[in-house]
């Protein structure tokens, strides 16, 4: 069953039209993954879903449940099942990095803090950050920071996940660290929505890859397709551009 | 002048006139106080207000921005005046002392508003971003997120506020109220040698504000980032 159904979906910087009637949709379970040229509008589809960047025509609709971006209700239900880790992880400066992945389980959805600490330290250990607890962001790698970010978005129990270029500030050694921490979530049957450069991660754990150019989904299809066999004539250039660096 | 300085001086420093310079600095005092606490605490209000983005609350959002603009523009002495004049039309029979903290309120707030609001947009966009993501509503977001990074913006400008308004209230003394320069000008047609009165209220006007900017200054180093408290 469809988890997420994304139809026509526009948005707008001012008089930019950033997307372009996007229709994509992302099974129960699933992980679909998103590439595409630098600018096309990766970012701002997952801006839009969580609702930080107002769309201008289309719908959304999680578990046949339609969202109305207008309606601060159906924002808030959204955001409780949604959790998306920013390309520029956005970790709050003031906080150390326990408390990062604290805050939003005990202030705002009100667990008891001594089970949400429990759980995020789990989760920290789990993305290889144990010994940085009591750290501050400004103290941490871009790496670092990038899998608390994750820990982050997983403390909020989301039913579906959606990343932004997860891996693109890491060291190779890293990368694998938090590929490997994405592919046991994808084992454990988390829906994502996963936007990367990293296309040989892309290609093992999508289910379905989905490129875009300019605001507008050029073509879809299992990895094998889009990387092997691309009907259109850009995604086979984006590809193979891509691929030979 | 010494001579006449050193014969006034056990005269003017006589029990009464020390009463009434005590009373009129503690009117100084009651007016900054109620002016920076009350303006604070307000000035925050209409600052969170004009960060709304509910449509209902537009005309509120609208005003907000209205109320802050004119009062920031508009000397003291004729919003003074024009709550006086406001006080007597409508008949409120209100001592003067409080028809000045009115406008010190006033006026207090709506600087202290834009003071806040400045401290709150200082603050990176993105840390707004994952608060709205992760479900703060306006509120959390600025408790938990917001404040603790802007305080370090709105401490200097809002304690060098506190400090110029001080001296600032002084224009009570024109609808009557006593404070500081208004028993100044008392004392000097009492006679007082007027270097004698207003190089002591010159020292009162200092003794109130001194201790607030050193306040100002431990708050920026105790408040500001607690990142910074760490050895
Ligand atoms: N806040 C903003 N204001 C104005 N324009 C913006 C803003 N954010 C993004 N854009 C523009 O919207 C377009 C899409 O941006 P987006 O960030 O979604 O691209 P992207 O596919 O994520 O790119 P990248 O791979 O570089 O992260 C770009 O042309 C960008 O310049
Ligand atoms: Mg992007």
């Amino acid at each position: 069953m469809p988890r997420l159904v994304i139809n026509g979906l526009e948005a707008r910087y001012g008089s930019l039209k950033v997307l372009d009637g996007i229709d994509l949709d992302v099974a129960s379970g699933d992980v679909v993954g998103l590439i595409g040229p630098s600018g096309s509008g990766k970012s701002t589809i997952l801006r839009t879903l969580v609702g930080l960047t107002p769309p201008a025509a289309g719908s959304v609709e999680i578990d046949g449940e339609h969202i109305d971006y207008a309606k601060p209700g159906d924002v808030r239900r959204l955001r409780d099942r949604l959790a998306i880790v920013f390309q520029q992880y956005n970790l709050f400066q003031n906080m150390t990095v326990l408390q990062n992945v604290m805050i939003a389980p005990t202030k705002i959805k009100k667990r008891a803090a001594a089970e949400v600490r429990e759980e995020a330290v789990r989760l920290l250990a789990k993305v290889g950050l144990a010994d940085k607890l009591d750290r501050y962001p400004d103290e941490l790698s871009g790496g670092q920071q990038q899998r608390v970010a994750i820990a982050r978005a997983l403390a909020l129990r989301p039913e579906i996940l959606l990343l932004d270029e997860v891996t693109a500030a890491l060291d190779p050694e890293l990368v694998s660290e938090v590929l490997d921490t994405i592919r046991v979530l994808a084992r454990e049957g988390m829906t994502m929505l996963i936007v990367s450069h990293e296309m040989g991660f892309i290609r093992e754990v999508s289910k379905e890859v989905v490129f875009m150019d300019a605001g507008r989904v050029v073509e879809r299809g299992t990895p094998a397709k889009i990387f092997d066999a691309p009907e259109e004539a850009r995604t086979r250039d984006f590809v193979s551009k891509i691929l030979r660096h | 002048m010494w001579e006449r300085l050193i014969e006034e001086a056990p005269r003017f420093f006589g029990y009464y006139n020390l009463v009434f310079l005590g009373k009129a600095a503690l009117a100084t005092v009651a007016l900054s106080a109620l002016g920076c606490i009350i303006g604070i605490v307000l000035g925050s209000l209409v600052a969170l207000l004009r960060l709304t983005t509910r449509l209902p609350l537009a005309p509120l959002r609208w005003i907000a921005a209205l109320y802050t603009e004119i009062f920031r523009r508009v000397p003291f002495l004729v919003t003074l005046m024009l709550v006086f004049f406001a006080f007597q039309l409508s008949k409120v029979d209100l001592p003067m002392f409080w028809v000045a903290a009115v406008s010190v309120t006033l006026i207090a707030s709506a600087f202290l508003a834009e003071i806040v609001r400045a401290g709150f947009e200082s603050v990176h966009r993105n840390q707004w971003d994952a608060a709205a993501a992760m479900n703060f509503g306006l509120l959390d977001t600025v408790r938990y997120v917001v404040l603790p990074q802007a305080w370090r913006i709105i401490l200097p400008p809002a304690f060098g506020f506190f400090v110029l308004f001080i001296k600032d209230t002084a224009l009570a003394s024109q609808i009557g109220v006593i404070e500081l320069t208004f028993a100044g000008k008392v004392l000097n047609n009492k006679g007082f040698s007027a270097v004698l009165v207003f190089g002591t209220i010159l020292v009162a006007y200092f003794l109130v504000s001194w201790p607030l900017s050193r306040l100002g200054k431990h708050l920026e180093q105790r408040l500001a980032s607690p990142r910074h408290q760490r050895p």
